[in-house]
Order: structure tokens, then sequence, then C-alpha cells
């Protein structure tokens, strides 16, 4: 912790130079990577910066506004198909990118404005309920989107250089969870994070602060969407291949677990969550056929040990990854003399105003 | 009828239930105004109304010779009506800085666009704010806090950052909900001279809803008693406390010693 002697220093994205330093050593490093890792592994950590892109997309809106979606996915089909559909049109991968990212902001703002006056179970519900219409229009608009036969997604160029999975990929990625990490950075040290927070921890009183909740919420929803679709247009170009059905619920709820796991209400959280829930299908994968008894073999494997993790989460750990991240580095920071009881829980009562 | 604040017929109706009916007061600039009545006297629905949670049944609100009764509710702010809750209302999973700057937000006119790329402008306007809102704190002495979660702070002390929020938005009328309930007896001695201070420092015209008479008596220039929803009497501490109709609301009338529902 460093002495503020100005206002200034209150607004600064990172704490201090050697926060920036870390961050510029991490940076570093995974630029290096493709250079040393396997091409298996290069493609698993593109996938983790797309779910980290989209676990941004939805910390804003759940983690930090306090809205619920249980029908994300579809921002992320939206984005997929929004670029690939421009792309094979022959419109630039410059432009296609930021279309597919507007698309899918204009589609969050098309659902935000009716679910306005709904808010925890209700607003699931409903968001539940247009990711499906989403999946139904993509699956039936034959001439648009292929239908079940799919579509293939066409290899973007940038400045003359063909974007091949997964090299290409892993950049483009990496470029974009920055830059969407800065921007999510510059929301929440603005009025408009602000507001945000306000209409998660109490609408009554944000209203009375002069906070339009309508048109935040919107606003919400509209940037949550946006970033979302940004990983769709990624994500499209990592599976090559798009067909409506991957968009469904059980995507929109990997989403909503990696904002749980990582930690709601952090960034730290939604990159820490995406590693942990893209990476783990490969975890079990590596160690299936060394489990004794057969449970590698059970079919229901995958989706029960995401239940279990949430649930276990959820009960002693709430503040996710990101939580036992910042006492890790407490305890470190006071080792030898770190005190047990910093770490003890806190009681907490009546908690589910958080997700109202 | 003049007073920066005026109410005229003001009612408000749940269904069947009357919760106020009929109420008309002025309040003058700068003074500290109280209303005072037992549980379920429509107090609290009054404060809605002026901060127009509720829009009322009947009746109209004025602030500054402007008409209130309809205006869209976070535009209150704006104006320069702040409010505190009964039972707080601070966004609790945000440090008290960030909440004394969510308090600056009606003073906040940089766009979204900017404020995604956090233009210089925006930056210029956060340590406006941020000037600002270091002001109140040092005005309610809050130092040691700043940069701790509501959710840890004790309750005493987020009474006080309530009222610090309130001020944020730079009010000239600050409705205080109960600003003593909950607290010990030096505590809302303490709130007393905030209120005190806000007025004569601030120069800030305050309504009050309070029960504790001590409290009452000692910061108010003018009280409305209010029982089931009507205005029982008007005027300082002592004549409002002394009117026979006030004490029989309160603790039943002295000829019907057998009625104990009132209280």
């Amino acid at each position: 912790m460093t002495l503020r002697t100005s206002y200034a220093q209150d607004l600064t994205l990172a704490r201090s130079r050697a926060t920036i330093g870390w961050y510029a050593l991490l940076l570093a490093v995974l630029i290096a990577l493709p250079h040393v890792a396997g091409e298996f592994y290069v493609g698993e950590i593109a996938f983790v910066f797309i779910y980290a892109i989209a676990g941004v997309g939805l910390m804003l809106l759940t983690g930090y506004t306090g809205l619920v979606s249980l029908g994300h996915a579809a921002f992320l089909g939206i984005g997929a198909y929004g670029n690939a559909i421009l792309l094979s049109k022959g419109v630039p991968f410059a432009l296609s990118l930021p279309l597919a990212g507007l698309m899918a902001a204009l589609a969050g703002v098309v659902i935000g404005i009716p679910t306005l006056r709904m808010s925890g179970l209700y607003l699931a519900i409903a968001t539940l309920a247009f990711g499906t219409v989403v999946i139904l229009v993509g699956e039936k608009w034959h001439s648009l989107t292929g239908g079940f036969d799919g579509f293939p997604v066409p290899t973007p160029t940038v400045l003359g250089l063909r974007i091949e999975a997964p090299e290409g990929v892993y950049y483009l990625a990496l470029g974009v969870l920055v830059l969407v990490l800065l921007l999510a950075m510059n929301i929440l040290r603005a009025p408009l994070g602000r507001a945000m927070v306000a209409i998660r921890d109490s609408e009554i009183s944000a209203q009375s602060m002069g906070i339009h909740l309508a048109f935040y919420k919107t606003v919400a929803f509209a940037i949550s969407a946006g970033i979302t679709g940004l990983a769709g247009a990624l994500f499209g170009h990592y599976v090559r291949h798009l067909a409506p059905d991957a968009f469904g619920i059980l995507l929109s709820i990997q989403l909503v677990t990696i904002v749980f796991i990582g930690g709601l209400g952090s960034l730290h959280g939604a990159v820490f969550g995406a590693a942990f829930v893209a990476m783990l299908p490969q975890a079990i994968a590596l160690v299936r056929d060394d489990l004794p008894f057969g449970i590698g073999r059970l079919p229901g494997l995958e989706p029960s040990l995401f239940g279990l993790i949430l649930v276990l989460v959820i009960m002693f750990e709430p503040a996710g990854i990101n939580g036992r991240w910042q006492k890790l580095k407490t305890w470190a920071r006071n080792f030898p003399l770190h005190r047990r009881a910093a770490f003890r829980r806190q009681k907490s009562y009546a908690k589910s105003e958080r997700l109202r | 009828m003049s007073g920066t604040f005026s109410a005229r017929d003001l009612s408000m109706r749940f269904g069947g239930i009357r919760a106020v009916e009929g109420v008309t007061f002025d309040v003058q600039k700068g003074e500290v105004f109280s209303i005072i009545g037992p549980n379920g006297a429509g107090k609290t629905t009054i404060f809605n109304m002026i901060s127009r949670i509720y829009t009322p049944s009947g009746g109209s609100l004025h602030f500054e010779g402007q008409d209130i009764t309809r205006i869209a509710p976070h535009r209150i702010a704006g104006l320069g009506i702040a409010r505190t809750f009964q039972n707080i209302e601070l966004f609790s999973h945000a440090t008290l800085l960030q909440n004394l700057l969510i308090g600056r937000h009606c003073h906040s006119h940089v766009g979204i666009l900017s404020q995604l790329a956090f233009l210089p402008s925006v930056r210029r306007a956060e340590i406006e704010h941020r000037r600002r809102a270091e002001e109140v704190i040092e005005f309610l002495g809050l130092q040691r806090y700043r940069d701790q979660l509501i959710a840890n702070l004790p309750y005493g002390v987020r009474k006080v950052v309530e009222l610090g929020r309130a001020l944020c938005t730079e009010p000239k009328l600050l409705l205080l909900d109960e600003p003593s309930s909950g607290l010990n007896v030096e505590e809302t001695e303490e709130m007393g001279f905030w209120i005190q201070d806000i007025q004569k420092d601030l120069g800030i015209t305050i309504i009050m809803v309070e029960h504790d008479m001590k409290l009452v008596s000692a910061v108010s220039d003018r009280v409305l008693a209010l029982n089931q929803g009507r205005i029982l009497s008007t005027g300082t501490s002592a004549e409002v406390q002394s009117d026979p109709e006030v004490i029989r609301a309160y603790i039943g009338g002295a000829p019907e010693p057998a009625k104990e529902d009132a209280a």
C-alpha cells in the first residue's frame, strides 16, 4: 500500500508500479507461450481466453449489476453467427468483429427493456426463455444460418495475415481479452460502474440518489451482451463450424458457473472462473482412465462434477476462487504473523438480496 | 402558502386503507421540521411520496415553486432533495468512499461512451467528485473508515454514512427517516449535533421523521403530529407535546382510561 497524495491516484488502474510490473510479466509470458508450448495447450488456453471474455461480460451484469442471466449463450451465438455471416458476405474481419459485438449489444437492449421490472428468479426465467427462442430461430432460419447443417466459419485475415486456429485465435483472443478488461476497469472506476453497484446493492436508494434504474439496467445488459458477443465471434473461429444447439442452456449455465466459481463482483474472478470451467473437462479427461471403480466411465461425470463444485464453492467459499486468492495473498504478505481469525468466515444473514 | 417546500391536501390510499389523508403543511427555508406520530400514522408514507417512490392518490407537492407531484423518481435528487432511510439502505458491498461518490451521481453529466474510454473530461469530473466527497468525509469525521466496506462498519457509523451520502448530493432539502433508530443514547445525541450542524453550517432545510422526543425537542423548529394519516397538531415542539389530542393519540385519552389501543 503506497501513501496516496492526490485524488488522481485513486483513479489509476493499478494500485502500484509493482502491480503493473507483474501484469506486464504475465502478458510477456502469455505472448511467448505459443513458441514454447504445444499446439494442444495453445488451443486450450485460447479457449480459456474466450471464456474469460464472456465471463467478464457476464460478470458486469451478474457480479456488478446484480442481474442474473440464464440466456447468455444466446449472445455468444449471436456474436458467433453475426461475425461468420458477415465474413462470408465479404465484410473484412476488422469490421465484422466489432459489428458482431454491436449486434449482440442490440440484442441485449431488446432483452433488457422488457425485463427491466423483473429481478431474481423471474429475470432468470425470462432470459432462459430468450435464450431458447434465439436457438429456435437459429435452427429454423435455414437460409441465413444453415440450420442443423451448421455454418462453416471463414478464416479471417488481419493486415494480410490469415488468422489460423489455434495460434492465430490465441493471439486474437488475448488481444480482445486485454481490451475488454481495460474497458471493464474503466467502467468500474466511472459513474457508470458505481451506478451498477448501487443498483445491485439497493435499487431504492440508487433511485433516490438520482440513478435512472431502467436506463442503467439496459446499458448494463447492452455492454454485457456486446462483450459476450465478441467472445462469441472468437468462439466461432475457435470451433470453425457453428451449430445452433451449441449455444443452448448448458453453455449458459457454464457461463453462470464461471462468475460464481470465480467470485461475484471481481474481474479477477471472471478470469479465474473461466480458466477453471474451460480446463475442467480436460483435467477430467486426463485422469479418467486412472479413476477407481470405473467412475471415469460414468456418463454424467462432467456435469455432476460441475454441479458438485458449484455447490461446494457456494457453501464454503462464496467469494469464489478470487476470494481464496485474496486470502492467500494476505497470508503470504503477513507470513509468519498471519492470524487465523483473519480467514475465518464471517457469519452473514439474508444475503439473498445480493442477487435480487 | 409560502415556504421552500409545501404539501397540499396530500393523500395516499392503498386499496381501502387511507394511509395519509388531507395532509397540508409548509416548510420554511432553513428550518428543521419534524413529523411525529405513533406507528402506522403515515410518516414514512409522506416521505415516500416526496421522494416519489409512491405516487400520491390526491393532492400536490411543491418544491421551490415547482410541482413535483408526478416527476420521475430519479430526478428528485437532481432537484436538491435527498433522503436517508429508516433501516439504512447503503450499498453494503461497496466502500464508504464509493457510497459517497454514488451520492454524487446526480451531478455527473459525462456520457456513457466517454466513460468507457475514461476520457480526460471524465477524469477531471471524477477528481472534482472525489474532492467534494472528501469535504463530506471531513465534515462528518469519517476519515478512518474511508476505504472500508460498509458491511464491516458498525451500525452507528452506517447511520452517519447515510447522512454523508445524502449530503454528497448537495441537497437543499434533506429528508431524514428516523435518524436515531437503532442508535444508543450517546449516538442519538451525536446525531442531534450533526443535524444542527447541517442546518446551521450548511443551511440545509430538514424534514425529519422521529420517535425520540428528546431529539425532536432538541433540534426541531416546528413539529407536526400525525395520527392515522391525519394532522393532529402543528407548532413548536412544546406546543405539540402539550396538545391534548396528541397526548390522547400516544397514551390514550385521560377521560377514557379503558382505551389502550391507540398507542
